[in-house]
C-alpha cells in the first residue's frame, strides 16, 4: 500500500520538479534576461511564461456533483485519499458488517426469548441463574471481536501517523469565523476564505455564491488550492478559540488550536476536483458559516495560482536572498530540484510579494 | 440475591408490628415535610419531580433546535431571539442557537438524568433495597437536592446575562477553552460555571451519601454479595461520582479564574494549554456518561427478573461487570479528543481501552438475555421498557464500537453520527431504563396503579419516534454533517426533516406519559404491597404501596 503511494507520489514528484526547475532555467537566462517586470502584469520570464497568467484567468473548477461535498444517500462521502480508501474499507467491509450481526443477534435473541418464553408458551419459569461455560463464551467471543477489529484499527493509525514526504506545506489557521491559508513553501503566500453568502444576503461589493462555487454554506471565495497528487502537510492551528478543519472526503479532521501546531496530511487526488468540509469543534456564533473549500487542480495551474495570488513557486529565488549574489542558488538546471518541505515559515521573506521571484533581477 | 418474597410468612408478622407502632406512617405538615424533609422517600419524590420538570425544559428546548433543523437556513432563531431579548443581529441569533445546545445538553445530563436516577430512585429504593431505615445523612441528604434549586436557577437565569456575541452561555456542555474563557466574555458563562460547581458539590454529597449508606446500613444478613443489583449500580455509580466530580470542579474552577483573574491555566499565551481542559473534562466527562447509564443498567437487571419470574443470570458477573465498567471508565476519556493532536500511541493505547469496555457491556447484555432464557415472561409496561432498553443499548454500544476506533474517528468526531450514538444509548438507553423503573416502581411510590393501555401506548409511541428521531442522525454523519450548526447545506435536508418528525412522534409519546401519570395519580387503581407477583424479590415488594413514612422499624433479616 505504502509503495503505492510512494510510486504515485514519485511520478508526481516529477511533475513538479518540472514546475520547480522552471525558475532555474530562468535563473540561468538570467544574464540575457530582456524582460522589464511592469507593475501589474505579473511573470513575463520567457521561461515562467508557460505558467503565467493575469489573475483574471485563473479558472475555479466548479465542483463535481456528489464528490467533496454531502449528499442525501445513505453511506459515506465517497473517499478520494488512499487514507480515505483503506478507512472506508475498513468501515464498510469490518466495523458496519459486525454491528450490523451483532445488533440482529441481540435482536433475534430477544424475538426468540419472547416468543418461546412469554408466559403462555411457558407456564412454569426455571430457576437457572448460572452457567460459567456460557458466561466464558460471551465473555472471550466478543474479546475475539474487538481482537479481530482492533488490528485493522490499529494499521489504519500507523499508516495515518506514517505520511509520505511531504511535496507542499499549507497552514490552515482558524479565526471566528474564516479560514487563513498560509503556504510557507511559496513566500508565505497567504489566502483568506471566508464563506459565499446567498445572493439575497450579500450588502454591498460582497460577490454573491454562485452554484460554480459550490453548495449553499459549503462555497467561499477563496479556495484553498494545491496540485493534484501532492502530498499535502496541513499544520493547523488558530488565532482565537478552537476550531477544526475537515475535508471528510480526504478522510481528514484536525483541530486547530491556539497556541499548538497541530499536523495532518492527505494525499490530493490526481484527478483535480472541488473538496468541502466545515468547521468541526464549536468556535461560537458563526460556527457553522465558516467552511473548508480544497481545490485540487494540475501542477501547472497550482503553480500559475500561485504566481496570480502572488506567491513565488517553490525554488525560486525571493529578491531579498538572491539581492546578492544572483547565482548562489547552484542547482542544476536539469535535475529535479528538491521539494523538501521547509519547516513552515523559513522561506525568506517578503510574505506576498505582488512579483514573482524571476522577474526581479 | 435477597429472596425475601419467597417467605412471605416471615414478613406478614412485620406487618402487623408495623400497625402496632402508630406513629411509623406520623407525617410533619407541609412545609417541614417539603422543605426540612430528612426522609429519604419524600426527598425522592422532590428528586423526581425536579427531574420532570427539567425533563420538560430541555426537551423543549430539543424541540425547539428540531424545528429550526427540519428545513435549510435559519426559520426561527430570530423570531425566539426577538421574544427572548428583544431586536437582534444574525450573529445573536446563532449565538442562541449555541446557548440551546448548552442548555440541552447540560439540563438534560446535570439536571434530568442524574437527579432521576440517583437522586430520585436511588434515593427512593436504596435504602429499602437494603433494609435500611433510612440514609445515613438524612440532613446532607436533603442539602442535596437544595444545592440543585439555586444551580438550575443560575443555569437558566444565564440565558438573560452577556455571554459574548449574545446574551447567554453559547459554549457547549465541554465548555471548551478558550471558547469559555477569552470566547464569551459577560457575566453568563460564570453563571454556568457556577451552577456546575453547585450541581456537583450536590452530586458529590449525595455519593458519599450512597456510599456510607450503602457500605454500613444493609441489613442483617445482606452481604455485599446478596445485595440487589440497583443498590450495587448505585453504589459504583456513587464512587464514579465521588472521584470524578472533583476534577470537574477543578477543570471549571481554573477556567473561572482564567476568566476573571487573569490565570493562564488554558491559555497558550500565558503558558497555559486549552487541551488541559479537555483532558480534565473527559477525564471527568466520561465516568459521567456511565454515572448515567449504570443505575438504569441495576434496575432494567430487576425488571427483566421480576417479569421472567425467574433470579437474575449471572449476578456476580453482573455486578462485577458494573465495577469493571466503572474502572474501566476512568482510562479511556481522551477518545472524546482523538482530533486534537494526540500521539500515535495515545490514539491507540485510547482505542484499545475503549473497546475493552464493550466486554463488560456485552455480558450485561448477554446475561439480562440468558435471565429471560427459560422464564415466563409477561409484558407489563416496565418490561417493555427494559426490552426496548437492551435493543437500543446494544445499538447504541456498536456504534460506540465504531467511534472508539481513533483511525474513523478523524471522519467521525463532531459529526452526527457521534449525537446519533449518544442519543442511542441516553435518549433510548438512559431514558429507557428510566420509564421502565418509572412504571416499575410507580404503584409503590403512589401508591396507585398506572393505566396499562397508556403504558404501552406511551412506550410505542415513544420507540417509535425515538428511532425515526434519532437513527436518520447515523446517515447524517456519515455524509459528514457537523454537530451543532443551526443550519446545513441543502443535502443534508432530506433525513433532518424525518429526523423532525420523529421528535414530533416523541412529544406526542410523552404526551401520553403525562396523561398517564394525571390519571393515575387521581383516579388509578389502589396498589398492592407487590403488583408483579413471585418474580419481585427485593425488599420494597414486602412493604405496603406506598410505604409507611417511617420503614423497617425492626431491620428485615436476609437469609
Amino acid at each position: 500500500m505504502l509503495k503505492t503511494i510512494r510510486g504515485t507520489v514519485l511520478a508526481m514528484l516529477m511533475g513538479l520538479a518540472a514546475l520547480g526547475a522552471q525558475p532555474a532555467f530562468a535563473q540561468a537566462d538570467a544574464s540575457v534576461q530582456t524582460v522589464t517586470p511592469h507593475p501589474g502584469a505579473p511573470t513575463v520570464s520567457p521561461a515562467a511564461s508557460a505558467v503565467a497568467a493575469k489573475p483574471a484567468d485563473i479558472q475555479h473548477l466548479a465542483p463535481t456533483p456528489g464528490i467533496g461535498m454531502p449528499t442525501d444517500h445513505v453511506g459515506l462521502q465517497p473517499q478520494v485519499t488512499p487514507i480515505g480508501n483503506e478507512a472506508e474499507r475498513f468501515h464498510d467491509y469490518i466495523l458496519v458488517p459486525v454491528m450490523t450481526v451483532i445488533s440482529i443477534f441481540v435482536l433475534i435473541l430477544l424475538v426468540w426469548v419472547i416468543l418461546r418464553y412469554n408466559a403462555r408458551a411457558n407456564p412454569t419459569p426455571s430457576k437457572t441463574h448460572h452457567n460459567t461455560f456460557i458466561e466464558i463464551v460471551w465473555t472471550l467471543v466478543p474479546v475475539l471481536i474487538l481482537v479481530a477489529i482492533a488490528v485493522p484499527s490499529i494499521r489504519l493509525l500507523a499508516h495515518q501517523y506514517s505520511p509520505p514526504k511531504a511535496d507542499l506545506t499549507v497552514k490552515a489557521i482558524g479565526n471566528q469565523w474564516y479560514w487563513t491559508y498560509q503556504y510557507p513553501d511559496n513566500g508565505d503566500l497567504e489566502i483568506v476564505s471566508n464563506m459565499l453568502k446567498e445572493k439575497d444576503e450579500v450588502s454591498g461589493k460582497e460577490r454573491p455564491r454562485t452554484d460554480a462555487d459550490g453548495p449553499r454554506l459549503l462555497a467561499v471565495d477563496e479556495r484553498m488550492v494545491v496540485p493534484a497528487g501532492a502530498v499535502v502537510k496541513v499544520i493547523t492551528t488558530s488565532n482565537d478559540v478552537i476550531h477544526s478543519w475537515a475535508v471528510p472526503a480526504f478522510w481528514v479532521k484536525m483541530d486547530a488550536v491556539p497556541g499548538r501546531l497541530n499536523e495532518t496530511w492527505f494525499k490530493a487526488p490526481d484527478k483535480p476536483g472541488v473538496y468541502f468540509g466545515q468547521c468541526s469543534e464549536l468556535c461560537g456564533a458563526r460556527h457553522a458559516f465558516m467552511p473548508i473549500a480544497v481545490e485540487v487542480v494540475p501542477p501547472a495551474q497550482f503553480a500559475q495560482w500561485i504566481l496570480a495570488k502572488g506567491g513565488t513557486l517553490k525554488g525560486a529565488k525571493t529578491p531579498d536572498s538572491t539581492a546578492g549574489s544572483p547565482a548562489t542558488e547552484g542547482k542544476p538546471a536539469s535535475g529535479p530540484v528538491p521539494i523538501d518541505t521547509p519547516v513552515a515559515g523559513t522561506a525568506a521573506k517578503p510574505a506576498t510579494s505582488s512579483q514573482p521571484a524571476t522577474a526581479q533581477n | 440475591m435477597t429472596d425475601i418474597a419467597a417467605h412471605p410468612s416471615h414478613f406478614h408478622a412485620d406487618e402487623h408490628g408495623h400497625e402496632d407502632h402508630h406513629d411509623a406512617d406520623h407525617k410533619p405538615a407541609f412545609f417541614q415535610r417539603w422543605f426540612m424533609s430528612t426522609n429519604h422517600k419524600d426527598i425522592g419524590t422532590l428528586y423526581l419531580i425536579f427531574a420532570i420538570i427539567a425533563g420538560i425544559i430541555g426537551g423543549t428546548i430539543s424541540g425547539m433546535m428540531r424545528v429550526e433543523l427540519a428545513h435549510p437556513g435559519i426559520q426561527y432563531l430570530g423570531h425566539w431571539y426577538e421574544m427572548l431579548h428583544g431586536p437582534g443581529t444574525a450573529d445573536q441569533a446563532h449565538h442562541l442557537w449555541n446557548v440551546l445546545v448548552t442548555a440541552h445538553g447540560l439540563i438534560m445530563v446535570f439536571f434530568m438524568v442524574m437527579p432521576a436516577m440517583i437522586g430520585g430512585f436511588g434515593n427512593w429504593f436504596v435504602p429499602i433495597m437494603i433494609g435500611a431505615p433510612d440514609m445515613a445523612f438524612p440532613r446532607m441528604n436533603n442539602i442535596s437536592f437544595w444545592l440543585l434549586i439555586p444551580s438550575f436557577t443560575l443555569l437558566l437565569g444565564s440565558t438573560f446575562f452577556s455571554g459574548g456575541t449574545g446574551p447567554g452561555a453559547g459554549i457547549g456542555w465541554t465548555a471548551y477553552a478558550p471558547l469559555s474563557t477569552s470566547g464569551s466574555p459577560g457575566p453568563a458563562v460564570d453563571m454556568a460555571i457556577l451552577s456546575l460547581h453547585l450541581a456537583g458539590a450536590s452530586s458529590i454529597l449525595g455519593a458519599i451519601n450512597f456510599i456510607t449508606t450503602i457500605l454500613n446500613m444493609r441489613a442483617p444478613g445482606m452481604t455485599l454479595h446478596k445485595m440487589p443489583l440497583f443498590a450495587w449500580s448505585v453504589l459504583v455509580t456513587a464512587f464514579l461520582l465521588l472521584l470524578a466530580l472533583p476534577v470537574l470542579a477543578a477543570a471549571i474552577t481554573m477556567l473561572l479564574t482564567d476568566r476573571n483573574f487573569g490565570t493562564t491555566f488554558y491559555d497558550a499565551s500565558g503558558g497555559g494549554d486549552p487541551i488541559l481542559y479537555q483532558h480534565l473534562f473527559w477525564f471527568f466527562g466520561h465516568p459521567e456518561v456511565y454515572i448515567m447509564i449504570l443505575p438504569g443498567f441495576g434496575m432494567v437487571s430487576h425488571i427483566v427478573s421480576t417479569f421472567s419470574r425467574k433470579p437474575i443470570f449471572g449476578y456476580l458477573g453482573m455486578a462485577y461487570a458494573m465495577v469493571a465498567i466503572g474502572v474501566v471508565g476512568f482510562v479511556v476519556w481522551a477518545h472524546h479528543m482523538f482530533t486534537t493532536g494526540m500521539a500515535v500511541d495515545t490514539k491507540m493505547y485510547f482505542t484499545a481501552a475503549t473497546m475493552v469496555i464493550a466486554v463488560p457491556t456485552g455480558i450485561k447484555i448477554f446475561s439480562w438475555i440468558a435471565t429471560m432464557w427459560g422464564g415466563s415472561l409477561s409484558f407489563k409496561t416496565p418490561m417493555v421498557w427494559a426490552l426496548g432498553f437492551i435493543f437500543m443499548f446494544t445499538v447504541g454500544g456498536v456504534t460506540g464500537v465504531l467511534l472508539a476506533n481513533g483511525g474513523i474517528d478523524n471522519y467521525f468526531q463532531d459529526t452526527y453520527y457521534v449525537v446519533a450514538h449518544f442519543h442511542y444509548v441516553l435518549s433510548l438507553g438512559a431514558v429507557f431504563s428510566l420509564f421502565a423503573g418509572f412504571y416499575y416502581w410507580f404503584p409503590k411510590m403512589s401508591g396507585r396503579m398506572y393505566n396499562e393501555l397508556l403504558g404501552q401506548a406511551h412506550f410505542w409511541v415513544f420507540f417509535i419516534g425515538v428511532n425515526v428521531l434519532f437513527f436518520p442522525m447515523h446517515f447524517l454523519g456519515l455524509q459528514g454533517m457537523p454537530r451543532r450548526y443551526p443550519d446545513y447545506p441543502n443535502a443534508y435536508e432530506h433525513w433532518n426533516t424525518i429526523a423532525t418528525d420523529g421528535y414530533m412522534i416523541m412529544a406526542l409519546g410523552m404526551a401520553i406519559f403525562f396523561v398517564n401519570v394525571i390519571y393515575s395519580l387521581v383516579a388509578g387503581p389502589k396498589a398492592p404491597a407487590n403488583p408483579w407477583g413471585e418474580g419481585a424479590t427485593t425488599l420494597e415488594w414486602t412493604l405496603p404501596s406506598p410505604p409507611p413514612y417511617h420503614q423497617f422499624e425492626q431491620l428485615p433479616r436476609i437469609d
